[in-house]
């Protein structure tokens, strides 16, 4: 089942991976060719514009730290937090919904319901609670942040559960006399990843949306470091005087959004995975 | 109807009490307390200050306390803007978000739909294209870089608009930040109508329709489009917290007074009151969207019964 041999490959998904794949590089080569560090102050040009001047391609900001380096330092933040958060939120999207979905009957119905109320629940508030309540840690934001995506990802999950536990080899696997748990693992769990990873694909920029969100608004990634979030809203504030302060994370963000997006849609369609 | 409506309210009142009970117990397990500040006050002042807020009391009888004032509408005084009670501070903010929100839901709603009904129809065509794919970047591209951009293009280069402040009554301020804010959810709204849209088209009694000569306008807005809304209702609630979520920065960063800021700073502050009162409004926000959307659901498609 892959997507090439279905349809013949999507240009624009095409796009969007190459731009992927151009600002990872970017964000991990980068610093190799820029001289500058991410902390380093240059007095003599402080929110200089964009140039060749001292090696700042993409300018500095109000205290003279060079935006190249900046940026790629809060790419590479959000795009850790994007995969990290998304790989709790895969783990605990399996465990739950394979359990629900292998289990059925009562069990299934209770923990479904759960993940009802929980998703009507304003969790946007409780991650913001959390990180405020528990000191505004990195490892805090992974885990709040995975906390809450891995609700879609439960259902998911239990959908494509419920499909596989009808297949033979399972009937096969319950008539040699292994366990539910010895099931659950060798058979169900490899099963499911496929599709399931496919549909994480989506998550990675929902996450990361997130981050920069919270980055924004100071919950998130803390001073000396940086996010994407973090210097967008440095930028927000110096677009009369300083707009390439904005303009560069702002249309990084964007286009790595945007990118991950379609590539993540395009995935869903060609292979076919619904959330049942 | 009634009856199920009913029971739907009545079933608000305990996820309330959740999210209350909840939030309560949490913002004090918070290091910290209201009354901290850099130079540490004497003990003798802090222990006046705990007393006259109740804070002193064991922690059963605050929540205790803290219920039966709620019950009766009261929200208590706030601890960081003293001489405010949190009913006032929301009564002043609530307003200007409210204008905000609902602003940028019309708006996301009456662009939207026929935004997707016009994609739809003419599937494939270029114009389909440019409305998926400003649909896509509308989801992608956050508010919080939508609005700072926005304000550098008609607020700074062509001095059209006024990008931060406020004035009462006047709706100049807040064409960029409801722009900015129904961006998201109208890019959403219009793939919802498109795709439900085309699905509704090619069902049976459309074709009957056609084949009865009613001119295609009239198949679309009384045959098709109302079953084809259902997604767009059950997206309503969704809707509304990503607005809601989406007022936090789009307020800060437009310096609109709505109440959005209390949240974060309450709870930088801890502002015990304060953000309690922020969770409940917002909570009670959206729990009441979601009645909406079922009344909404069985106006849309008279097949939907809850009483059954």
């Amino acid at each position: 089942m892959s997507a090439g041999r279905r349809s013949s490959i999507n240009p624009v998904a095409l796009v969007a991976l190459g731009i992927i794949v151009l600002v990872v590089a970017l964000a991990l080569c980068g610093p190799a060719f820029n001289p500058n560090g991410i902390e380093t102050l240059d007095w003599a040009q402080v929110a200089a514009p964009p140039g060749m001047r001292g090696a700042h391609w993409f300018g500095t900001d109000r205290l003279g730290r060079d935006l190249f380096a900046r940026t790629l330092e809060g790419t590479r933040t959000s795009l850790a937090v994007g995969l990290v958060a998304s790989l709790i939120s895969l783990g605990v999207g399996i465990a739950y919904g394979a359990v629900a979905g292998y289990l059925g009957g009562r069990t299934d119905q209770l923990m479904m319901r759960l993940i009802e109320v929980l998703s009507g629940l304003p969790l946007i508030f409780f991650v913001i609670f959390l990180t405020v309540v528990f000191g505004r840690g990195q490892h805090l934001l992974f885990v709040a942040i995975g906390a809450v995506g891995w609700l879609s990802m439960a259902r998911i999950v239990r959908g494509q559960t419920l499909s596989i536990r009808r297949r033979e080899y399972i009937e096969a696997a319950v008539a040699c006399g292994a366990s539910s748990v010895r099931i659950l693992v060798k058979h169900v769990v490899p099963n499911l990843l496929g599709p399931v990873i496919v549909y994480a694909t989506l998550t990675v920029p929902q996450i990361m949306l997130f981050e920069s969100f919270l980055s924004f608004l100071g919950l998130g990634i803390q001073e000396p470091h940086a996010s994407l979030g973090t210097l967008i809203a440095e930028g927000a504030g110096e677009i009369d005087a300083a707009s390439w302060i904005l303009w560069v994370p702002a249309t990084i963000l964007a286009g790595l959004l945007l990118s991950l997006n379609i590539l993540g849609d395009y995935l869903r369609d060609t292979l076919d995975v619904r959330d049942a | 109807m009634h009856r199920y409506f009913l029971q739907r309210l009545a079933g608000a009142v305990p996820t309330l009490f959740i999210i209350v009970t909840l939030t309560f117990f949490l913002i004090r397990l918070a290091p910290g307390g209201p009354f901290d500040q850099e130079q540490s006050l004497p003990p003798e002042i802090m222990a006046n200050l705990q007393r006259a807020y109740g804070l002193d009391q064991p922690i059963w009888v605050q929540y205790g306390r803290y219920l039966a004032a709620l019950a009766h509408g009261d929200f208590g005084p706030s601890f960081k803007y003293t001489d405010f009670t949190v009913n006032e501070l929301i009564g002043q903010g609530f307003p200007v978000t409210l204008e905000l929100g609902g602003l940028a839901l019309s708006l996301a709603l009456a662009l939207g739909i026929p935004l997707g009904i016009f994609a739809s129809l003419h599937q494939r065509s270029a114009a389909d294209y440019a409305a998926t794919s400003l649909a896509a970047i509308g989801i992608a591209v956050p508010s919080f870089v939508v609005l700072p951009v926005l304000g550098l293009i008609f607020g700074v280069y062509w001095h059209w608009l006024p990008i931060i402040g406020w004035e009462p009554g006047s709706l100049r301020h807040l064409v960029l930040p409801v722009i900015a804010l129904c961006l998201p959810p109208l890019a959403y709204i219009a793939r919802l109508t498109r795709g439900s849209l085309l699905d509704t088209l090619r069902s049976p009694y459309i074709r009957t329709a056609y084949a009865k000569g009613l001119p295609v306008r009239s198949v679309i807005l009384r045959h098709a489009l109302r079953p084809a809304l259902l997604p767009v209702a059950s997206y309503l609630a969704p809707a509304v917290a990503s607005i809601m979520t989406g007022s936090l920065v789009v307020e800060s960063i437009a310096g609109l007074p709505g109440i959005g800021r209390y949240l974060v700073q309450g709870a930088l502050n801890r502002d015990y009151t304060l953000v309690m009162g922020m969770v409940i409004i917002y909570s009670a926000l959206l729990i009441g969207m979601g009645l909406i959307v079922d009344l909404l659901y069985a106006w849309l498609d008279p097949r939907i019964r809850f009483d059954a």
